[in-house]
């Protein structure tokens, strides 16, 4: 079976990628990011109306996560990129907007909207429960000080639910840069796209498949250390250690703790 | 009687069907150091968090400097303040709790400059020199960039004195300061709040701490049901309590 494989186009694809794929990839890590940016911002927003006074704010933030939720991401994207249009008589989505320094592909744009907004409900979720973890006490010693619920949210509360939001956060991202390769169905040239374009020109699906997958695994693997630095160094400020240089390198490099007198 | 610094009058506050407070009045006047005493479950914690609008109240009325504290009179009747200036009397009222709740993010230092730099706009330069010493008063001067979390329960407290302190409050509540302590390091913050009831601080602690109110208290109250059951001295609680609650709950914790 594995004979079937033509080894030097994957090869090919892997150690001699042309620059239409880096544009791809590009184009994937950065819906990837902009999306997950979106997520976090619209989920802290109706993390905050969720525990608002004003009910139809509380039940707005309910209805957002209901919806985005409960129905298959990929409607979405489609909802967005035609159905809006449609729907309300107007295009929500230009086929290119042009912002002057750069223009956007239309695609691109509906893409990271549909990305974004289905995102946000899920980071909703880990940004509440990151709040609730925090103890009540906090916001009452904050009050009890003459702070408002925005300020003692902003310095005292987010700052240490963002210890509990973070790394979810991680997992998030990791499954938002698997999850752009949706886009590819509404025309958006990422990754996924350009692997199926030249498997549609070959007729060699394993090859191209293969190669695109070995460079989502590239993807995901940086993105893993980058994330467990992060939460290297927020586990050591949970401990309120202040280490010295010499110190984080014995600890880093366990074995010559052995030499070093602590 | 110019000089006082709260006065409740009559309040009432209900959890659902549960009357907690059933009616209190007490007025206490600048310099002084009110000991509130009585059983679990009495209201002595709802109606110190009541001063500062920290639970809201379904009767009476609370001021603080005269002015009264979370409601707005209109037409006779009172509504619920904004929460800006409800925020803005809180800056008056200082407050100690229990559990302490310093900000575990935040060092020594930074946990008393919070409030004065972020809500009252103070340089950081003068607040910083200003909680140096607070800290120092209260003994932690050494303990400045030390986070809560490698400080021992009796440093923590001090440190959230410290940090009630740097708003200059007019009142200081205490809610057991103390309890949630180890036996050895009651001491160290007791003797805290002594030296400052003596400098003139005005203040409302509830405690079992009898030793504390022999030394520090002028007047003590006992609580009981959600009212004020009886009131007098230390010296009165000590020598000749005269309701048979108070008899009971003393001989409990004497
Ligand atoms: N948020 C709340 N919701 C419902 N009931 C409450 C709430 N807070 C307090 N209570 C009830 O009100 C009553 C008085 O409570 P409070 O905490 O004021 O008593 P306390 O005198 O401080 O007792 P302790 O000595 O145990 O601290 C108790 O029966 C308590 O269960
Ligand atoms: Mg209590």
């Amino acid at each position: 079976m594995l004979a079937a494989v033509d080894w030097h186009v994957v090869w090919q694809r892997i150690f001699h990628p042309d620059h239409v794929f880096f544009r791809a990839l590009y184009t994937t890590v950065y819906i990837a990011v902009v999306a997950q940016v979106m997520g976090v911002l619209l989920g802290l927003v109706a993390a905050l109306m969720r525990t608002s006074k004003v009910w139809p704010l509380r039940f707005l933030s309910g209805l957002y996560v209901l919806i985005f939720r409960g129905t298959p991401l990929l409607v979405q994207i489609f909802f967005i990129y035609y159905g809006v249009n449609l729907l309300l008589g107007f295009t929500l989505i230009p086929n290119s907007l042009n912002l002057g320094l750069f223009s956007l592909d239309g695609a691109v744009v509906a893409g990271i909207l549909a990305l974004g907004v289905n995102e946000g409900a899920y980071m909703r979720e880990i940004i509440r429960a990151g709040i609730d973890s925090i103890d009540r006490g906090q916001m009452e010693a904050a009050k009890s000080l003459g702070m408002r619920y925005g300020l003692a949210m902003r310095r005292i509360i987010l700052p240490q639910a963002a210890r509990v939001i973070i790394p979810p956060l991680g997992n998030e991202f990791n499954n938002m840069l698997k999850t752009t390769s949706l886009v590819f169905t509404i025309g958006v040239y990422e990754m996924f796209a350009d692997a199926e374009i030249h498997y549609s020109n070959s007729f060699q699906p394993v090859e191209y498949f293969l190669a695109v997958a070995f460079w989502y695994l590239v993807l995901t693997g940086v993105w893993g250390l980058i994330q467990a630095a992060i939460e290297r160094r927020l586990a050591a400020a949970e401990r309120g250690d202040e280490l010295t240089f010499r110190e984080r390198l014995t600890t880093a490099w366990a074995p010559a703790g052995a030499f070093v007198r602590r | 009687m110019t000089d006082v610094v709260m006065e409740a009058v009559d309040v009432h506050k209900r959890f659902g069907r549960l009357e907690v407070l059933q009616g209190v009045s007490l007025a206490v006047t600048k310099g002084e150091t009110l000991c509130i005493i009585g059983a679990s479950g009495s209201g002595k914690t709802t109606f110190i968090r009541c001063i500062n609008h920290l639970e809201k109240i379904d009767g009476g009325r609370i001021t603080v400097n005269g002015h009264l504290i979370g409601y707005r009179e209109e037409d006779g009747k009172l509504r619920e303040d904004s929460e800006k200036s409800i925020a803005r009397q809180r800056t008056q009222i200082g407050m100690v709790f229990q559990r302490f709740n310093l900000f575990p993010h935040k060092t020594a230092m930074e946990n008393v400059t919070e409030a004065p730099v972020h809500v009252l706009g103070v340089p950081t330069d003068q607040a910083r020199e200003q909680a140096l010493a607070l800290l120092r008063r209260v003994g932690l001067a050494d303990k400045c960039d030390t986070y809560p979390g490698k400080l021992s329960g009796g440093q923590q407290q001090r440190v959230a004195i410290a940090r009630a302190l740097a708003m200059r409050p007019a009142l200081m509540l205490f809610d057991e300061p103390t309890s949630a302590l180890d036996p050895e390091v009651t001491g160290e913050v007791l003797s805290v709040m002594e030296e400052l009831a003596r400098e003139g601080m005005t203040m409302i602690v509830v405690t079992h701490e009898m030793g504390f109110a022999k030394v520090a208290a002028d007047r003590v109250v006992m609580m009981d049901g959600g009212v004020i059951i009886e009131e007098g001295t230390p010296e009165h609680f000590f020598e000749a309590p005269e309701h048979e609650r108070t008899k009971q709950f003393l001989s409990k914790i004497l």
